[in-house]
């Protein structure tokens, strides 16, 4: 792919899509798009009525053979970007963006697996793509998929998730921390050793390695991932969030 | 010109002096994380530094002796290219002034290497005169490995991703050789002041 060079596109915002009562996915049409790969993020710009601007990054949820672009944003209480993202942002409204944004942390079909997503919370938007991209591609590439939220009304795009899990050779484990659905069968707690070693694959089956969600959930998992025999460098992250500190 | 974002006000702060913080970033009192893979953690008796590449002699200090070489306490503010920026970090290290005295070089670059197989470049210039460190404590206390310990290249005056953690050494190069983010579509010198994030600003 040769490289565009990354300059500010003016995006105009085409639909909000509510997943989750903090999450909205916003789909933009922005003219001119290089394309991108699954993993891969944008940069967006705001400015306020007196000149301020607010520039945050945000990965790109569709897959690069949707036609539209797609953002899902959290909402982070008294953060200043994404409530106005999550609740001012309307169909029509338009701001800036440039991208895509990033290297390591890609996926594309050639790429092969076996291949183990692992998400914290939002950390699940760029693996979003990668499975939207593999499901484009009709790929059966063994992939397990682990997404980590507090409850159940926070787990991003569910019923996609349900649907893709049908196809070939993906499988997707929940985990929920905080509170659980009666009768819930999933996980119940933050992802440890044990989880990661049903959900596997075995580090023997060499998997290439996602991890994304705030920096102390990356860590964590990252850590427990070595110990249980992962590569280090099959093992890419990204990191959204604050430390916690 | 940017357009107007409709509705938007957001929340410039107040309390910092706006001259200090490069275009497109904002401050955080936390210390966010940014690193492509997982926490490398080597022991200190299996940790040296080395300086190689153009010179006569390859020189290698390891930990003791590294802790033992005339540090310096200094005061900065770093800027990540993921946007944050944070004031006035302390932090405690050698000077890279100081590794190389005594090191006759025609080199024009270098190449830091880790921990982890990261890598970054910087012409020689922007490491030397007082502008880069190999820092070993934060704010008083051991590096966090998250942070970059056992120690870190610092050179505040670029984005952070060349403050190299887990840094090892040094490979002085005559011709500039992207490193990891640079080869992966970040700007090759990476100033915050003139915003240059990506390879094409
Ligand atoms: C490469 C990259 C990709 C990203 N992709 C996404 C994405 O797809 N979707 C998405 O929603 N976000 C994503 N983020 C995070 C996003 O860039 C912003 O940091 C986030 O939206 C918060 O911005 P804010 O202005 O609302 O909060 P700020 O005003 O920046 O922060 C307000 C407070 O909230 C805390 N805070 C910031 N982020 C978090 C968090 N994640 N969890 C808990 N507390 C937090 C801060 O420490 C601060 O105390 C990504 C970040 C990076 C670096």
């Amino acid at each position: 792919m040769a490289r565009a060079p990354i300059v500010w596109r003016l995006g105009t915002v085409t639909e909000i899509i509510e997943e989750t009562p903090h999450a909205r996915t916003i789909a933009l049409d922005a003219p001119d798009w290089p394309g991108h790969l699954a993993g891969q993020h944008v940069d967006v710009r705001l400015t306020a009525e007196d000149g301020y601007q607010a520039e945050r990054s945000y990965s790109i949820a569709s897959a690069p053979e949707s036609t539209m672009l797609e953002l899902t944003v959290e909402r982070i209480n008294d953060g200043e970007v994404s409530p106005y993202l999550t609740e001012d942002l309307r169909a029509g409204d338009q701001f800036e963006l440039r991208g895509p944004i990033g290297g390591p942390f890609t996926w594309r079909v050639q790429d092969g697996g076996p291949l183990l997503l692992i998400a914290g919370g939002s950390g699940l938007v760029p693996l979003m793509a990668m499975l939207r991209h593999r499901a484009a591609n009709g790929s059966d590439v063994d992939t397990r998929l682990l997404v980590s939220a507090r409850s159940q009304a926070d787990l991003l795009y569910r019923d996609e998730l349900a649907r893709l899990a049908q196809a070939d050779g993906l499988e997707a484990s929940y985990t929920l921390t905080r509170s659980r659905p009666e009768g819930w069968t999933g996980f119940d707690r933050r992802v440890d050793a044990p989880i990661l070693t049903r959900v596997g694959p075995s580090p023997a089956t060499a998997p290439l390695v996602f991890v994304c969600g705030p920096t102390p959930f990356v860590e964590r998992v990252a850590d427990r991932l070595v110990e249980l025999g992962h590569r280090p460098q099959a093992i890419r992250t990204e990191r959204f969030g604050p430390t916690g500190v | 010109m940017s357009p107007i974002s409709r509705g938007f006000r957001g929340r410039p702060r107040r309390d910092v002096d706006p001259a200090r913080i490069p275009p497109g970033q904002y401050t955080v009192n936390d210390f966010p994380v940014l690193s492509a893979g997982p926490t490398p953690r080597t022991p200190l008796d299996e940790w040296s530094f080395t300086i190689q590449g153009e010179v006569d002699r390859p020189v290698s200090w390891p930990w003791a002796d590294f802790l033992a070489l005339s540090s310096e306490t200094i005061t900065v503010d770093i800027h990540c290219v993921t946007k944050w920026s944070k004031l006035d970090t302390t932090w405690t290290g050698v000077s890279v002034d100081t590794l190389l005295e005594g090191i006759d070089t025609e080199a024009a670059y270098v190449t830091a290497w880790c921990d982890g197989g990261y890598t970054t470049n910087l012409p020689l210039d922007d490491v030397t005169g007082g502008r880069a460190w190999v820092a070993y404590r934060f704010g008083g206390d051991p590096l966090d490995p998250e942070h970059g310990g056992p120690a870190r290249l610092l050179v505040p005056r670029l984005y952070l991703w060349k403050s190299a953690k887990w840094v090892r050494g040094l490979t002085l190069t005559l011709e500039d050789r992207p490193g990891f983010w640079e080869a992966a579509g970040y700007h090759n010198r990476g100033d915050p002041w003139a915003e240059q994030r990506y390879w094409s600003d």
